[in-house]
């Protein structure tokens, strides 16, 4: 920049020794944050994405992984919407980065808010969370077999399923299960994870999709029954949660015939127009975060699927969970006229 | 008497010389937090939340749960002396509490506050001690019909008291109804009333209303009043404490029924805020004063205060057993739970003992601690009438902005402020009441969730709202309350008298 001042006579020579000093402190020096860094969650307080963000802040404030603080700050508004459209409003500023959940591509689609996940840069996958379908302990259904099976056999609109929000991921589950058995569900929507659980533990309903963490609690205290999850996989992590199972004995709703596979985003991202310096400086961190214990813990007790990716991998996988949502929610009608 | 053995082994835990310090720094903290408006209990939790990841599982919940009964005492304070409610579940403090302070009796509102605020605390404390898995198992009955008809509740044992013009009440609380239901539709996930843009996607949030309505409303009238506060004659006498207590065991009554309603909404959980308003409610319908209610009455400062605690102690004992929070700031103490390696459920009374009964241990020193800490400042706050008008005016502005901006970081709420502020003026000098309007902000969004939940598990049947007992009977009481003053009536026709006192407490 300084160059277009200098004379022609000059411009190369100093050209040339800027490209230099440019050269030598970027590898050695590189981006990092000079003022505090703005953790956005775009969701309440006490739900699931501001778990795992506090967590993160804990996690860097104990182990002094950034020289500034981090700070949480909750926008929640039209179903996160009000969270993006402020990081998107924020662009070329790298001190601020959001947490995402299935709401990056529902919110917009559903609600018709000028937001696209294009409008960000992303930065890096932390994990994926498991959809488990969950019935409650007294309920005579015993597999996801059985379940599906009397959903079939029965009428429309006899079976109750609680989720979370509406026209998110909770209910893409909902009417993929009603498109597998062809009778329809009642979706009942719910403002959090916990209460969905609650009133399936209560008996107001007949099923939920919880992620393993909200009902984990529940699940190890006898009052609910883990049917089958929604990956191709089964969960790996072997160590008993309750008297007889662990979460690896779930078995996967592909086994029980439901070609279902669902798994939610917990990934990161900036405004737009960040730099690779930039980037690579959050990507490092949170591989930082992901070594610590108290991290790999907290993956554990919410049996999070562990995938890590960042760069273009994480960029391609975003455009696909793009379209896939695309394609649900036209299915299920839910696209925003 | 197994809990009490264990409550003993609790205390063992909590009486360390590190944790009643924990203890004090929590309380100071969270009396500061309640006093800005805005900066609630959770934020303030939320915030000091990643600081606890040093500490021990059980002295970091000793020093978050110490600062939520901080922000509990610590909320009656403005609402008392500015008419400013530091959290939402002091609005109904206001409605006497200022009005006391007004009539130079700030010092006796603030102790009957903060005493019936430590009461209701202390009864929900002891009744999570004993019967907490029993209370756990009542709170499972609460569908989406229960929580309808205890909001049902809430708004027809409130509705009806103003002595204004039914028309002015009912177009103040259309004008509630309206803007709760700006912002995203919970039930359809689409959006209403946003005209496109980003700003107005999160709704208009109740304590920015409030603060508006109630802090700079009120600034505005005294300024235009002549720049000064009426209490400024207030006694500042250190006894003003002991006085006080001297007569409020008379309205013990008013305190036990404001304690139940609180236990009780806590658990299901309906939430301090409406637990408040309604204890505010019935108190004015079966007080002998109830006539004076709203002039400066302490009856009408006990009923909220004791209901608003007991409902915020009660809330963490869904959050405990079950893992639902019953309160904004009991979901971030839940998250942190899960930070520490705890899980919340019906197992940590089984696995947890040292944590679980240390904490309850805590809720019993945390409040004594608190209330003595607050009622030694009484003087010195009830004192700050004193500053000269010119001075505090400014401040308290500045306060309140930063408070409404702290809510969810966004300017526009400042400039809202500011407008409720107005509006809140304006509704002073045409005599339209602003309750009505606050109640129907605070509850509209969860009332009508909770109907439209249960219309869609109903497919459209009215009939869920009288198809178990329990939703029946507070359906049932609901309607009573609305006729309430209809039935009086009657039954003085009927010369039964007032035998029937009784029916105003709801379903235990």
């Amino acid at each position: 920049m300084q160059t277009n001042h200098v004379s022609t006579l000059f411009r190369s020579l100093v050209a040339a020794t800027t490209a230099l000093g440019m050269l030598a402190p970027a590898s050695v020096l590189a981006w990092e944050p000079t003022k505090p860094v703005e953790f956005v969650v775009p969701a309440g307080t006490g739900g699931g994405a501001d778990q795992m963000s506090r967590l993160i802040q804990g996690v860097v404030s104990k182990h002094n992984l950034i020289k500034q603080p981090m700070v949480v700050v909750n926008k929640s508004g039209g179903a996160g919407g009000e969270g993006f459209l402020y990081i998107k409003d924020s662009k070329g500023d790298p001190h601020k980065i959001i947490i995402t959940l299935s709401n990056l591509f529902t919110t917009p689609l559903a609600t018709g808010i000028p937001f696209n996940w294009k409008d960000l840069t992303p930065v890096a996958m932390l994990a994926l969370d498991e959809f488990v379908l969950w019935v409650n302990a007294d309920s005579p259904h015993k597999t996801a077999k059985d379940y599906l099976a009397a959903v079939k056999a029965g009428t429309d609109n006899q079976f109750k399923m609680a989720g979370t929000g509406s026209k998110q991921e909770d209910q893409i589950i909902t009417v993929a299960l009603d498109k597998f058995t062809g009778k329809k569900f009642i979706y009942v929507p719910f403002k959090g994870g916990g209460d969905v659980a609650v009133q399936l533990v209560g008996g107001h309903v007949d099923s939920t999709v919880n992620n393993p963490i909200e009902a984990v609690a529940h699940w190890r205290a006898g009052k609910l029954r883990p049917l089958c999850v929604f990956d191709d996989k089964r969960i790996p992590y072997k160590e008993k949660i309750t008297e007889t199972m662990s979460w690896s004995d779930i078995p996967t709703c592909m086994e029980a015939g439901v070609k279902v596979d669902y798994l939610m985003l917990r990934g990161i991202f900036m405004p737009g127009g960040a730099s690779q310096d930039q980037v690579k400086f959050y990507v490092d961190l949170f591989k930082k975060v992901r070594e610590t214990p108290e991290w790999k813990d907290f993956m554990e007790k919410g049996a999070f699927n562990q995938s890590f990716m960042a760069g273009k991998e994480y960029a391609d996988w975003v455009q696909k969970a793009e379209d896939t949502h695309k394609g649900l929610m036209k299915d299920a009608g839910f696209l925003a006229q | 008497m197994e809990e009490f053995s264990n409550l003993m082994q609790g205390f063992s835990v909590a009486l360390t010389y590190q944790n009643l310090l924990f203890m004090l720094v929590g309380i100071l903290l969270g009396v500061l937090i309640g006093v800005l408006p805005g900066l609630g209990g959770a934020n303030g939790v939320a915030i000091l939340l990643p600081l606890t990841f040093t500490m021990s599982p059980t002295s970091a919940i000793i020093m978050l749960s110490c600062i939520y009964w901080g922000a509990l005492f610590g909320g009656a304070i403005t609402s008392i002396l500015f008419n400013i409610p530091g959290e939402p579940w002091s609005v109904a403090t206001t409605f006497d509490g200022h009005p006391m302070a007004k009539a130079g009796r700030a010092g006796e509102a603030l102790t009957a506050a903060f005493t019936s605020s430590f009461v209701g605390a202390l009864i929900a404390v002891i009744m999570i001690t004993f019967l907490a898995p029993l209370v756990a198992k009542f709170s499972l009955k609460f569908g989406p019909p229960e929580f309808f008809a205890v909001q049902l509740l809430t708004f027809c044992s409130f509705v009806g008291l103003g002595k204004g013009h039914p028309a002015k009440t009912i177009a103040a609380m259309m004008l509630g109804f309206a803007l709760a239901s700006v912002g995203l539709d919970t039930v359809t996930g689409t959006l209403r009333m946003t005209f496109g843009t980003g700003e107005l996607l999160r709704g208009f949030n109740f304590l920015i209303a409030v603060i508006g309505l109630f802090g700079i409303g009120e600034i505005l009238l005294t300024m235009e009043e002549g720049l000064a506060f009426k209490g400024v004659h207030a006694r500042i006498n250190p006894s003003v404490v002991w006085q006080t207590w001297k007569q409020l065991p008379k309205y013990w009554m008013t305190a036990l029924r404001g304690t139940l309603i609180g236990c009780w909404m806590g658990i299901t959980p309906g939430g301090a805020t409406p637990a408040s308003f309604m204890s505010y409610g019935i108190a004015k319908r079966f007080s002998k004063n109830g006539e004076k209610f709203g002039t400066g009455e302490i009856e009408g400062v006990i009923a909220p205060e004791t209901a608003a605690h007991a409902a915020g102690t009660s809330a963490l004992l869904p959050m405990l057993t079950l893992g639902i929070p019953g309160s904004p700031t009991a979901a971030v103490l839940l998250g942190g739970l899960l930070i520490w390696g705890l899980q919340p459920g019906p197992l940590l009374f089984v696995e947890q003992k040292d944590f679980v009964w240390g904490l309850i241990a805590s809720m019993y020193l945390g409040n004594i601690v608190g209330l003595i800490i607050v009622l030694t400042t009484v003087p010195w706050w009830a004192a700050i009438l004193r500053v000269p008008f010119s001075i505090i005016a400014p401040i308290i502005i500045v306060i309140c902005a930063i408070g409404a901006y702290t809510v969810n970081n966004a300017m526009l709420d400042v400039v809202l402020m500011l407008v409720f502020g107005i509006v809140g003026y304006l509704f002073k000098k045409l005599d339209y009441p602003l309750a009505p309007l606050v109640l129907a902000l605070v509850l509209g969004d969860m009332a009508e969730s909770s109907f439209r939940q249960s219309m869609l598990m109903s497919r459209g049947e009215v009939s869920i709202f009288w198809s178990n007992g329990l939703v029946g009977s507070i359906c049932g009481l609901a309607m009573l309350m609305l006729f309430w003053p209809v039935v009086t009536k009657l039954l003085a026709r009927l010369r039964r008298g007032n035998n029937d006192l009784d029916d105003a407490r709801p379903v235990e």
